[in-house]
């Protein structure tokens, strides 16, 4: 076990895989001579040369259409967007090509290709730049969408999506990259699809993914000193969705709060109590919660950056609300 | 036209525009009878540019098209009756009815497919490039798109790339002069596309799309200069359709007088009479093979009809890879014969040997290249 930050554990399955795999390459902005805006590729162009890591144009659908092309004729593509939000540029190329050529061939042709880079709010960073786009590829058939929280998860998962045969939306989150976490040391490769109860409890259960985890963690350690304890489950991967794991929890605890740093209307908390009422109503003692991201276009003010987001106090108190506990 | 072209190679290129103009008439037919449904796009009139393209190039280089598309994988030795099950959504078609006219595929003869969002497909072909030179094969893409994708912004940003890369691409703009109803010129402040070629410091070149001919020899040149490494060509094939945009475009932005004048250039009796007048074939070998194609679509047509729509269950096939599954060829599927598939290195037997910036700009500034004291 080694304790490392997220960047370094994305760093370390890149190397690996590519060590591996020589059909796996990274292309994007700033990938090679820059070392990554994010510093997540620090070393590979010395490593692996300029065909394997390769510095694009800031060229979002160009880029992301050529690694299509590249996935359907057998070469493993990793695309690194400097955020989502510039992803939305190569959004045709994600959801008309990489998620239907499968289908659309009838099963003729493979893409194997992972699109990843940071999502969600980076901190006073405005309208453009601070958007969590996850509901938006999860709507689409064909595309799994991997949003991790733990470092050992980042790791394990993106070696996982490497392998996949199937395109990979890989969510980062670009204030978790300097945070640390317990990595184990060889080889660490994590199923597409299993969520991870990160904590035990029988009273609600907290249903969460990516950076949010860590809020949903700290809530959880504020109810805990109250005596409510919680069942943490972190999805991890939002397609394929852990829906056993959801349902079991949420018949253990008869209760369940989402905490989703992205806006609430066509979320995909919207989805799990989706999942919730059709699969789990006789269970309920309480009417699901959402915490979610206030439905308005980001601020530059901190005042009203801060007043947008989701916090630990709002997870706590929907909680508390689920529970019939709230004061006054 | 150029003189000396040998009886075989004149009748091979004549029968396979043939096949594509008596194809897409079955197929016009076959829609106004509501046996083919949804968007259907004719490739009447452009003929010469898929033929004498196929002609120029190996089968082992990729083809990759836009939504008119059924030619393309005509030329290349298509399962005829399969291209047409595809049409009229029946389970034996190469997409298992599941893609239709816009999205033909046919993996066994390297065309990967057509696509429905105009210049969709122009950043793929970069990346089937951009593999090819990766492993080192000697193996183009032909990327087919119409005037109207030339003004997308997937277009500039790919010949960019592949400019800048040397991909092996040639960048074919069939220009049929009409994007939909829109003529290129009332859209473009160049509407010339090869013109654009320049902008990218790429070798840009313009051919009578009408020629099959001069298609083929002109490609065959582009396609030789790609294989050399000297980078991508854009090429335009000046073109014309002679049908609406789809099955519903009545076409009625564009006069009378247009059409039938463009109709005198019709590739077909156009090769026919050029090659009964310089004696490189009779009149007779032609009979035989309008008889052989018509037999030859006839019996498409009769499969396609005779062919079981696709099960409900495949639905929810094909989406997903699963772990082990194994890709099936369409005409194994169907015809149940064994075909050549594409198969390419493993990861662990690949070696990369591409440098796609010169060794000394990747390592300037790293420390072992610091000149020793």
């Amino acid at each position: 076990m080694a304790e490392i930050a997220w960047r370094e554990a994305l760093n370390q399955a890149l190397a690996e895989e590519m060590e591996r795999d020589a059909n796996v390459f990274l292309m994007g902005e700033e990938v090679a001579r820059y070392d990554g805006a994010y510093k997540v590729s620090q070393g590979l162009l010395a490593k692996f040369g300029s065909a394997r890591v390769v510095d694009t144009p800031i060229s979002e659908l160009g880029f992301a259409g050529l690694g299509v092309g590249a996935a359907m004729v057998g070469l493993r593509p990793v695309i690194e967007m400097m955020t989502w939000n510039f992803a939305v540029l190569a959004m045709d190329q994600i959801v008309h090509n990489a998620a239907k050529v499968r289908q659309m061939s009838g099963g003729q042709l493979r893409c194997p290709i992972v699109f990843r880079g940071p999502n969600g709010a980076g901190g006073r960073l405005a309208a453009q730049h601070s958007q969590s786009l996850e509901a938006n590829y999860a709507h689409f058939p064909g595309l799994k969408v991997v949003a991790p929280s733990t470092p050992a998860d980042a790791k394990g998962l993106l070696k996982a999506s490497i392998r996949d045969d199937n395109p990979v939306v890989f969510l980062e989150a670009e204030l978790l990259y300097g945070v640390k976490g317990d990595v184990p040391q060889g080889e660490l490769v994590l199923p597409l699809g299993p969520a991870s109860l990160k904590r035990e409890g029988s009273d609600c259960t907290l249903i969460t993914w990516s950076r949010m985890y860590y809020h949903a963690e700290e809530a959880a350690r504020q109810l805990e000193a109250e005596g409510i304890h919680v069942d943490l489950l972190d999805l991890r991967t939002l397609k394929p969705l852990d829906e056993a794991a959801i349902l079991a929890s949420v018949r253990k605890t008869n209760r369940a709060v989402i905490v989703e740093e992205g806006w609430s209307f066509c979320g995909v908390g919207a989805q799990l109590v989706d999942l919730i009422q059709s699969q789990a109503f006789d269970a309920l003692d309480a009417p699901v919660q959402r915490v979610t991201g206030l439905d308005v276009n980001r601020s530059y003010a901190a005042v009203l950056e801060h007043a947008a987001e989701v916090n630990p106090a709002r997870i706590v108190a929907a909680v508390k609300h689920v529970l019939y506990r709230e004061e006054g | 036209m150029a003189p000396a072209y040998p009886k075989d190679l004149v009748l091979r290129l004549f029968r396979s525009m043939y096949l594509i103009r008596r194809f897409e008439e079955r197929a016009a037919q076959a829609y106004g009878q509501g046996k083919i449904n949804g968007f259907c796009h004719l490739y009447i009139g452009q003929e010469a540019v898929a033929v004498g393209v196929n002609e120029a190039v190996q089968p082992r280089d990729y083809i990759i098209t836009a939504y008119r598309d059924h030619g393309y994988a005509l030329a290349r030795g298509a399962d005829v009756g399969m291209v047409m099950a595809e049409l009229f959504g029946r389970g034996t078609g190469y997409s298992k009815g599941k893609g239709g006219s816009m999205h033909i595929y046919d993996i066994e003869h390297n065309v990967l497919g057509g696509y429905g969002i105009v210049g969709g497909q122009i950043p793929l072909a970069a990346g089937t490039a951009f593999a090819a030179r990766y492993r080192n094969e000697d193996r183009i893409t032909v990327c087919y798109f119409g005037d109207a994708a030339a003004n997308q912004g997937s277009f500039h940003e790919t010949l960019n790339m592949a400019a800048k890369w040397s991909l092996p691409v040639i960048f074919l703009c069939e220009n049929n002069r009409y994007g939909m109803g829109t003529a290129m010129t009332r859209v473009s402040a160049v509407a010339k596309v090869a013109r654009r070629a320049v902008a990218y410091d790429m070798r840009g070149e313009s051919v009578d799309g009408h020629d099959v001919l001069k298609v083929y020899e002109t490609v065959r040149d582009c396609a030789a200069w790609c294989r050399s490494g000297k980078g991508p060509v854009l090429l335009e094939a000046d073109t014309y359709r002679y049908r609406g945009h789809s099955m519903s475009d009545a076409a009625t932005y564009r006069s009378k007088e247009e059409v039938e004048a463009e109709r005198k250039g019709d590739p077909i009796p156009r090769l026919r009479a050029w090659a009964v007048s310089a004696q490189v074939a009779t009149e007779a070998d032609f009979d035989g093979i309008d008889a052989e194609v018509k037999a030859t679509v006839d019996e498409a047509v009769k499969f396609a009809d005779a062919s079981p729509e696709p099960s409900v269950e495949e639905l929810w096939t094909d989406h997903f890879v699963e772990p082990g599954e194994r890709d099936v060829p369409p005409r194994e599927r169907v015809r149940g014969v064994k075909v050549d598939w594409p198969t390419y290195p493993s990861g662990q037997e690949l070696r990369v040997s591409w440098e796609l910036e010169p060794r000394t700009l990747v390592q300037v500034g790293e420390p072992h290249l610091k000149k020793p004291a």
